[in-house]
């Protein structure tokens, strides 16, 4: 409760959500531009803005929207304008449970992970319905690639969060934090560690892995994968759809990073820093965070080629799927015997 | 009441057996596509994802280099036959100008011959450059394609040193080649030989090469992923690959050594140690593999090629009109992409009477539809981005 009127507070709290969604796909998008480009040999962005290219995501969006908005004449209509919007609403949707700090939370439900979880598998339906009514091949070929893609790395997904929610007793976000803020003791000493050094490495390992599928980013980009089907089932989308799917991408990587960031890594709290700060630290030691995973991302993006869809599917249920079965055994074990 | 197992059995056993009917799409893959190395159209029949049958569709870029031979002098092809395969510009100038000068009887001199064969290889590394760079674009790594380019500007700078052109060098002349860049009243003074310094700038721009495709198997060759979407994939058997006529990387890829530089040769290649790289499965590894090592044998061409030259003319003497006595040729080089040949016929005078080209990508192309049939669409874009051709050699 902010001025203890509910809908001026719902306002505040769904501009907030946009504003930092929007700003922080912003950032992303730059990173990716000037990360890669180092790595690449390249400056990247340069003229925009004036000092380092800053202002390109913003010239990049502007340029989109000025383009013809296209619909094919073959195209479901009223399907096809409507899932970009589906897409981009799912992602956005994640950050209402995600923790900033203890207090700076839109909505801290008790069956946060659950929300997060069957909210963001919503995406799936939106790029489904992208490219069944584009009337085009390869936007079919790309939206059935997505629906198969993503229904294998769910399932790993959530086995891993199971885990994780296993080891913290609680489905709530802020409470998945606090159990990893809260100290544990080895004989004389008093230390509190986040989940990733308390057993879950390897959950984190596949949570990552399934996140990076879920993202369709490289090297699961099969969807999109523009050298074979151009563009997936983004082929037909131009002008603000077009730039809806593509602040959607940014914003569910950053979303992934910061569920990632919040079961594996912490969240907003971090050792030795005082219980008092982290209320005001706290957003920015979680941001942090995101921005580390997101570089990860960025960095696989310009280390390895895409995989075929049929290794993926290996990937999937040869091995990601039995491991973190066995890791959910594995926590249980550990949550029951040690601690 | 009870269940009838039996029935609901027998009745999913007829379910099972009652093949789901589907319909093979058609989908149409360019002539605008990003990996189609331009206008090339394939129609594919494709099942899901596997591709049950594909037809290459050419000729959109056909701009009728045999026909225009006919209106046009000798020294006037040169500047077209270098735009057939603009990858390896000079590679295809080199054979037909020594098809003339065998026509001819003039004989270029050593030096000049030896400037051939150095320009030769770098346009052979230059060319293996930009697929070895450009082939794990294709199957989505980014990162390659610039740290790979960077050494082909360095290559590509020389080249324009020498000639004055980047891609299309023009350089050869019936009997040697042009005097070098340079012009104006004093030319014959300044530039009647090879820019000074640009065989020890060359020799340092080797090893530099040579580290670069070092780079190349840190960064590509080991890679698991690129392994994962390339062994095995787009496998073409030696005897095969000879039915349909391939030639070079993707000829030698198959396991078959066979190279006009040690078989057939107009260029010195006989004073120079090199070795014939010979894969052993003609998968697509094997193909980007073969063209990687050539890169680093060219490089040792190019090093001894310039312990070697000897000094002398750049060109022999030949009359300014040139008039090619009846006659008919056919010579062949070993382009970057593989065999390249003119047949060229005279009737007497200052044009070809007819002028036949046999180029490398178009054979290349030709296994398309044989080795495309039963691979899954990403694999397409594999396949097709390892033979290596490029659509203005397919098409002349």
């Amino acid at each position: 409760m902010i001025t203890g009127y509910f809908w001026v507070d719902l306002i505040l709290k769904v501009v907030a959500v946009l504003v930092v969604m929007i700003g922080l796909a912003l950032v992303a998008i730059y990173a990716e531009l000037k990360v890669m480009a180092h790595m690449q040999n390249r400056i990247g962005p340069y003229y925009a803005g004036g000092r380092w290219g800053w202002a390109q995501p913003f010239a990049d969006a502007l340029k989109f929207i000025q383009k013809e908005d296209l619909v094919p004449a073959g195209a479901d209509a009223a399907i096809f304008k409507s899932a970009p919007y589906i897409v981009v609403a799912a992602t956005f949707a994640t950050f209402v449970v995600i923790p900033f700090s203890s207090s700076l939370v839109a909505r801290n439900l008790d069956l946060g992970v659950f929300f997060l979880l069957a909210i963001s598998s919503l995406t799936t339906l939106g790029v489904l319905m992208a490219g069944w009514s584009s009337a085009n091949k390869y936007s079919l070929m790309g939206g059935l690639r997505a629906g198969a893609q993503l229904i294998a790395y769910e399932l790993p997904l959530v086995l891993t969060v199971v885990a994780v929610v296993v080891q913290a007793g609680t489905m709530s976000l802020v409470g998945i934090v606090e159990a990893q803020a809260a100290p544990i003791e080895l004989g004389p000493l008093s230390i509190s560690l986040p989940f990733l050094l308390k057993g879950q490495i390897v959950g984190f390992v596949i949570f990552m892995v399934a996140a990076v599928a879920e993202l369709s980013r490289i090297p699961f980009d099969m969807p999109i994968a523009e050298s074979e089907l151009t563009m997936g089932y983004l082929t037909e989308y131009s002008s603000l759809r077009f730039t809806m799917f593509f602040l959607g991408e940014y914003a569910a990587m950053i979303s992934m990073s910061a569920v990632a960031a919040t079961l594996f890594l912490g969240g907003y709290w971090m050792p030795f820093v005082p219980e008092s700060a982290l209320t005001y630290v706290g957003p920015f030691i979680l941001i942090a965070k995101i921005a580390v995973l997101v570089f990860f991302m960025l960095w696989i993006r310009s280390t390895w080629p895409r995989l075929r869809e049929d290794q993926l599917q290996d990937l999937a249920w040869r091995w990601l799927i039995p491991v973190s079965l066995a890791n959910i055994l594995f926590v249980g074990f550990f949550k029951v015997v040690v601690f | 009441m009870t269940t009838d197992y039996g029935a609901l059995m027998h009745r999913s056993e007829v379910a099972v057996s009652v093949e789901l009917q589907t319909q093979d799409m058609t989908l149409n893959i360019g002539p605008q596509h990003p990996s189609t190395h331009g206008v090339l159209r394939l129609v594919a029949n494709v099942d899901g994802e596997r591709i049950s049958g594909v037809e290459p569709v050419i000729g959109y870029m056909h701009r009728g280099y045999e026909k225009l031979a006919e209106v046009r002098t000798y020294a006037q092809m040169t500047a077209l036959v270098n735009r057939i395969d603009w990858v390896s510009g000079f590679a295809s100038e080199v054979p037909f100008i020594i098809a003339v000068e065998k026509l001819t009887g003039i004989e270029a001199p050593e030096r000049a011959q030896w400037i051939r064969l150095i320009l030769t290889e770098m346009f052979r590394i230059s060319s293996h450059i930009v697929f070895t760079s450009s082939y794990p674009l294709e199957l989505g790594a980014t990162t390659p394609l610039f740290h790979a380019l960077r050494e082909r500007e360095r290559v590509l700078e020389l080249i324009e040193g020498m000639t004055g052109g980047r891609f299309h060098p023009n350089f050869n002349r019936v009997g040697g080649i042009k005097p070098a860049a340079g012009g104006g009243k004093t030319q014959k003074q300044v530039s009647m030989d090879i820019p000074a310094g640009w065989l020890e700038e060359t020799k340092a721009v080797m090893e530099r090469v040579l580290g670069a495709t070092d780079d190349s198997d840190t960064l590509v060759t080991g890679n698991e992923l690129i392994k994962a979407r390339t062994v095995g994939v787009g496998c073409i058997p030696g005897d095969k690959a000879i039915e349909y006529g391939l030639s070079g990387p993707n000829l030698r890829a198959s396991g078959v050594p066979f190279d006009l530089r040690k078989h057939e040769f107009h260029l010195p290649y006989d004073q120079v140690d090199f070795d014939v790289i010979a894969g052993q499965n003609g998968d697509c590894y094997d193909r980007y593999w073969v063209r990687l090592q050539e890169i680093r044998e060219a490089a040792k061409i190019v090093l001894q090629a310039i312990d070697k030259i000897p000094p002398g003319p750049l060109r022999s003497k030949a009359p300014r009109v040139l008039k090619v006595p009846k006659g008919q040729v056919y010579v062949r080089g070993e382009n970057p992409k593989g065999e390249f040949g003119y047949f060229v016929i005279s009737e007497g005078g200052q044009k070809p009477y007819r002028l036949k080209i046999r180029s490398t990508s178009f054979s290349n192309l030709s296994i398309l539809p044989w080795v495309l049939k039963g691979a899954l669409v990403p694999d397409l874009v594999a396949i097709m981005g390892s033979l290596d051709f490029v659509l203005g050699d397919v098409d002349r």
